[in-house]
């Protein structure tokens, strides 16, 4: 038996008794972050494929939501910096081995283009709005033209924005629950699949909406498999991470990470999809916003189970 | 650094000379004591530590810092520049020793080894205080150096070893 106390009286703010740096702004842009690169991929994708006048929810009105969900995002993310003035510093240098400082800088170039996608579309969506000066048409106009080369960026940008919100916590191997490289694939699946999720909530087109579910169910099934990887990885790990998968198996994030994430957020949604594409009517709605809650309640759970894992004290 | 588990008797010293040389804010420290018991009675055994920034060789902090306010400066030393950092918090989540905290001006702070006092050639606040001379500071990679002498004759440890840092505070045992 061995215990260890503090007789110092260490009790730091946001570090003792566990670390508590990154809270809940973190994980709602992990979750906008993840869905804004699904939405961003789906429509990169049907445009590369010269299947964007099929699916017209995904290229435009979903666009916006990726746009509005990208900008929510970066203010959660500065939210919780705590020396906000120096953001700045983040794009004075770029370092490949910090995922934070290439995050950063996608970040920054996906939204731009996201913006002059948004842009690009514009006109289309909204007949009525008037772009006044003739620069901003003739730039839209060019943008139209090059609509599939933006794509052709966009699309591996999307991948490694869905990657990145993973990666940015399995870099830490100081806690141990995030430290594995399937967090990576998981949350770019997760992040898909939320995607998906959005635009099917927003289409109206029978065609699109059938096929996301189609696309949404494979990557539900995809991201169950992950994450009994992610758990198995876990159990056969080392000490410290056997003693944080106790935490979602048996431990205080049971309930919030099996109820919410995995059944209602994943196999419940999965099912629904599964009987809506055999013929039956389900409102569509139901499985869009599970899907969605499930996404955000697991970036939350891997954002606080994982600060409490630690390897000293 | 290295520290003598044997001879500390975890006054804590060491934690107030820090925090009145470096002015840490009330209720943060860059330095704390551990007191750990292990066995069971009747053979217990008690050993006292005094902790802080491992300095470490392998340093999970100045790898995650996405500015390069986190670095390592000529002999080891890992040091955060305030006007670089961002308060992400990255190199927080990253230290397996929490060594770290977000100072409430914003930016985040840690152990310095005194670096102040070490140009000036005098021994961090920590050491110079301590009433039981258990702490000791020298050059690791002088071979001819007190610490490396000590490393060489005593038997001892390094905390969290698994997490493959390369810490550079080593404790006799």
């Amino acid at each position: 038996m061995q215990e260890e106390i503090f007789i110092s009286g260490r009790n730091i703010p946001h570090i003792d008794p566990y670390l508590e740096v990154w809270h809940f702004p973190i994980s709602l842009y992990l979750f906008l972050g993840g869905l804004a690169a699904g939405i961003i991929f789906f429509a990169s994708l049907f445009t590369i494929l010269k299947k964007d006048k099929e699916v017209p929810t995904t290229v435009k009105g979903a666009m916006i939501v990726a746009v509005v969900a990208i900008s929510v995002g970066l203010v959660a993310l500065m939210y919780d910096l705590t020396h906000l003035l120096y953001v700045w510093q983040l794009y004075m240098t770029v370092r490949i081995e910090s995922p934070m400082s290439w995050g950063a800088w996608v970040l920054l170039i996906v939204t731009i283009l996201s913006f002059l996608w948004v842009f690009s579309y514009s006109t289309e969506m909204f007949p009525k709005w008037d772009w006044k000066f003739d620069f901003l048409k003739n730039f839209q106009a060019y943008l139209i033209k090059n609509r599939r080369t933006l794509a052709m960026i966009l699309l591996p940008l999307s991948v490694i924005l869905g990657i990145y919100t993973g990666i940015l916590l399995s870099a830490f191997n100081a806690r141990p629950l995030w430290n594995t490289s399937i967090l990576g694939p998981l949350f770019l699946t997760s992040g898909l699949s939320t995607g998906a999720a959005a635009i099917i909530l927003f289409s109206k087109s029978h065609y699109e909406r059938r096929l996301l579910s189609k696309i949404d169910l494979a990557l539900i099934i995809l991201e169950l498999g992950l994450i009994v990887h992610f758990l198995m990885s876990m159990h056969a790990g080392s000490a410290v991470q056997i003693e944080a998968l106790d935490l979602l198996v048996g431990g205080e994030f049971t309930v919030m990470f099996f109820v919410f994430v995995v059944i209602l957020g994943l196999i419940f949604p999965a099912l629904l999809e599964g009987v809506e594409l055999m013929g039956y009517k389900v409102p569509v709605i139901i499985p869009a916003l599970l899907i969605l809650m499930g996404g955000l309640i697991f970036r939350m759970v891997m954002v606080e189970a994982g600060q409490i894992t630690r390897y000293l004290y | 650094m290295v520290i003598d588990t044997l001879k500390c008797v975890g006054c804590s010293d060491c934690v107030v000379a820090c925090q009145t040389e470096n002015n840490v804010p009330i209720g943060y420290c860059r330095d704390w004591v551990t007191e750990s018991v292990s066995g069971s009675y009747p053979t217990i055994e008690l050993e006292l530590k005094s902790e802080r920034c491992n300095h470490c060789d392998n340093a999970p902090c100045v790898r995650c810092c996405p500015t390069g306010a986190s670095h390592i400066v000529e002999g080891g030393i890992v040091l955060v520049t305030a006007d670089e950092c961002i308060g992400c918090g990255a190199c927080i989540e990253s230290c397996p020793y929490d060594a770290r905290y977000q100072h409430p001006d914003g930016y985040v702070d840690k152990c310095t080894f005194c670096h102040h006092r070490l140009e000036k050639g005098q021994l961090p606040a920590c050491v110079s205080v301590c009433p039981t001379k258990c702490m000791y500071f020298g050059d690791l990679d002088d071979a001819t150096s007190e610490v490396s002498e000590l490393l060489k004759s005593r038997k001892h440890k390094v905390l969290a070893p698994e997490a493959g840092t390369k810490p550079n505070v080593y404790y006799l045992i």
